[in-house]
């Protein structure tokens, strides 16, 4: 019997039949925070899909694209579109290299003549979230997490996906999970690619500020769908010696009674 | 050619003079209140607006089209100002641009000029020269007044003192208008610069302003503020001479109505300007009786040349970019080191400039979309900032360590056999991070603790377990 079952919730209403979800886990999850993709794998199996992971793949050209690389990024999104041929599905546990795709490809795609294969994979191509709300039709993907938590919605989720309350949904029907709301909640936190690093002193300020607003919640967690946020803010709260911390909403849903 | 944005040519790097103002708490705090201020009236005001998106969407439009016709829509407009009296003059750059208002100046035997906000003449250096010809400007507009005074730089496109409180503009008032008493109230303030400015509007032949729109249909020019002191400059004196950049045509009187709905909610989130000013050429018995227009190019055309980024033009200077960006927040608007600040600041002086001079500009966002969002007339401001940042690529001014990080990345992600290997440097120790530039990320944050198995390990090895 499914986990889910055990506790009562209708079948019917959370879950779309089974889906082969082939997983992008994208350059820095797989390299930096390889546990969100571990988190992804044991949320969609404990769904009832099937995950795919296709070896070939690295990432998704972001980092050069936004750098001004344009000639690295465009062989990058070819490798992309080679690599998720065929794929039914694509989950993407990271918002803004989703944004990349959805907002720069098809642009890079006009520039390399590859405007075919481009309008094909995007409709196929999801964010982790989005995937669960929008796809499969769920918010209660079975989680327990005893903490309090506030949502750091990063600016590619906010403005590019239009994520709305889909992450707010699916952590308000986690298992013994207090949700706190984010003051200031459109404000970004700094982080920006290259931007930390060429205009340090103005990243940490802006940092500052959204530490300011975690704390002010009182949260123990502060969770998001972009691990480059996450690791920028939580970078920060480990420095200050602060007792929040961050987590990738992948494995708050992935938490199950004393499983973390 | 003279083409130049003020002083930015000779501006500090972006980050270098941040660092600066970072450190200036009042001045951060003064920025904050500010912004927060007018985002909020700014988002009251906007959201009672049902067609909204209708209204930006046809303001692009109407700038678009424009864009497209540029040249025969400056020759209509010409021609009608003409036909109702004024003088249009052209204006390569800014020497040519300062030349032309000198000349008028002296023509008059005049010493004296009375001005109102005018962003074209801080680019092309007008009181300087105007100074160098002993002809003194006297600007009126309550905050540049405050600037001027204060022998300071403005910091925002539409509030210029917004850095300064009210305890700072009293001390400048005190210190400069030689007043030895001086109420603390904003009523007091704004009492002493009527004084001040009364007696100047009353005495001064020579006006000069700027403008927001000019519409080719008629030949009129439109100003709009909150204070009008700008209709005293346009309407007291009896040499009025304005100036604008070439982009503030627009086609026909109707076009006003978009733009008219959209500035005043942007800027300082009112429904409508206090003061409205249009009119066309001159008028006898009414007004100044001798008017010119300057039209100004200074690095315009190279701008508009560029289909990827002409976009920029657009621009109708309401500033809601700067006011919602958390770039600008922290560091207020001299660290662009150039009268134009924020994002528009951003891409705007380096391309008017010429990219060499302000190559730290297009890295100073986070592409996190906030003035796109508000922009009016909606220039994709991100997707131009990426644009320029390749420009800059291209013409091989990014610093070294930059370009070889990249091509090594590039390299390694090309293939997932390398990217697999530099997964294990990663891991065997820090130094692949740190070589790649992260010496600024350490300052305030931690790094995590690099994990011993990368994702396509794990589910390698999964099935083994
Ligand atoms: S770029 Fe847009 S938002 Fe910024 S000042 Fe210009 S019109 Fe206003």
């Amino acid at each position: 019997m499914h986990l889910l079952d055990t506790l009562g919730v209708d079948v019917e209403t959370r879950r779309s039949s089974p889906v082969l979800i082939s997983l992008f886990i994208t350059c820095y999850n797989d390299t930096l925070f390889p546990g969100t993709g571990r988190a992804v794998v044991r949320v969609l199996e404990r769904l009832g899909h099937t995950v795919e992971f296709r070896e070939s793949q690295t990432c998704c050209g972001q980092m050069h694209y936004n750098t001004g690389y344009h000639p690295e990024a465009v062989r990058i999104m070819r490798k992309f579109l080679q690599d998720f041929r065929g794929a039914e599905v694509i989950c993407v546990p990271s918002a803004s290299c989703v944004a990349m795709i959805r907002d720069h490809y098809p642009k890079m795609a006009a520039e390399a003549g590859m405007e075919r294969e481009v309008a094909d994979i995007l409709p196929l191509v999801f964010e982790f979230t989005e995937l669960l709300t929008d796809k499969l039709g769920v918010t209660d993907v079975g989680a327990t997490y005893p903490h309090s938590v506030t949502l750091h919605t990063s600016c590619h989720a906010l403005r590019s996906l239009h994520a709305g309350d889909r992450p707010q949904r699916l952590l308000q029907e986690v298992r013994g999970l207090d949700y706190l709301q984010l003051p200031a909640s459109d404000q970004c936190c700094g982080f920006g690619g290259t931007f930390a690093i060429k205009n340090a002193e103005v990243s940490t300020a802006m940092l500052s500020e959204k530490m300011r607003s975690i704390l002010e919640t009182g949260a123990e967690v502060c969770t998001g769908a972009d691990n480059s946020c996450l690791m920028h803010i939580g970078g920060g709260l480990s420095r200050q010696r602060a007792t929040a911390r961050c987590v990738h909403i992948a494995e708050i849903l992935a938490s199950e009674e004393g499983h973390e | 050619m003279s083409i130049r944005v003020g002083e930015s040519a000779e501006a500090a790097t972006f980050p270098k003079a941040a660092k600066k103002l970072l450190a200036n708490t009042q001045l951060r705090r003064n920025v904050r209140r500010a912004t927060d201020t007018i985002r909020n009236k700014r988002a009251k005001v906007v959201g009672e607006m049902p067609d909204w998106e209708q209204l930006r969407t046809a303001a692009q439009q109407i700038k678009q089209r424009t864009l497209r016709n540029l040249d025969s829509y400056l020759e209509q407009f010409e021609k009608a100002c003409t036909a109702a009296g004024g003088k249009v003059h052209w204006a390569r750059d800014a020497d040519e641009a300062n030349k032309i208002v000198v000349d008028i100046i002296r023509g008059h035997g005049q010493k004296e000029v009375i001005k109102v906000k005018t962003m074209t003449s801080d680019e092309t250096r007008l009181n300087k020269a105007l100074e160098a010809a002993g002809i003194a400007p006297y600007e009126t507009d309550l905050a540049d007044l405050i600037i001027q005074l204060g022998n300071d730089k403005p910091s925002h496109i539409v509030v210029p003192a917004l850095h300064r409180n009210k305890s700072e503009i009293r001390q400048i008032f005190m210190d400069t208008m030689g007043l030895t008493e001086l109420g603390h109230k904003p009523e007091d303030l704004a009492a002493a610069a009527r004084d001040y400015l009364r007696e100047r509007f009353l005495r001064v032949k020579v006006g000069f302003s700027g403008a927001n729109f000019a519409i080719a249909e008629t030949g009129s020019v439109c100003v709009v503020e909150s204070e009008g002191n700008g209709r005293m400059c346009i309407t007291l004196p009896d040499v009025l001479i304005t100036m604008f950049g070439i982009e503030k045509i627009i086609p026909t009187f109707d076009d006003l109505e978009v733009f008219l709905q959209l500035l005043p909610r942007s800027a300082t989130g009112e429904r409508m300007n206090p003061y409205n000013s249009i009119w066309t050429g001159v008028t006898p018995g009414d007004g100044p009786k001798e008017f010119h227009v300057v039209l100004l190019d200074n690095g315009r055309t190279r701008v508009l040349a560029d289909e990827e980024s002409r976009e920029t033009l657009h621009c109708i200077r309401c500033a809601a970019c700067l006011n919602a960006c958390p770039v600008y927040r922290q560091t207020g608007g001299h660290a662009y080191g150039s009268i134009y600040s924020g994002p528009i600041g951003a891409i705007l002086t380096p391309q008017l400039q010429g990219m060499e001079h302000s190559t730290s500009l297009p890295y100073a966002s986070s592409l996190c979309g906030a003035c796109y969002e508000v922009c009016p007339v909606k220039i994709n401001i991100p997707e131009i900032l990426i644009h320029l940042r390749r420009k800059i690529v291209e013409s091989g001014g990014a610093p070294m360590t930059e370009r070889m990080g990249m091509a090594v990345a590039g390299f390694t992600l090309e293939d997932s056999g390398r990217l697999g290997a530099a997964q294990k440097l990663v891991q065997l120790g820090r130094q692949p991070l740190d070589a790649l530039g992260l010496p600024g990320w350490s300052v305030a944050r931690d790094l995590p603790a690099i994990p011993t198995e990368s994702f396509r390990e794990w589910w390698k090895n999964r099935g083994a377990r």
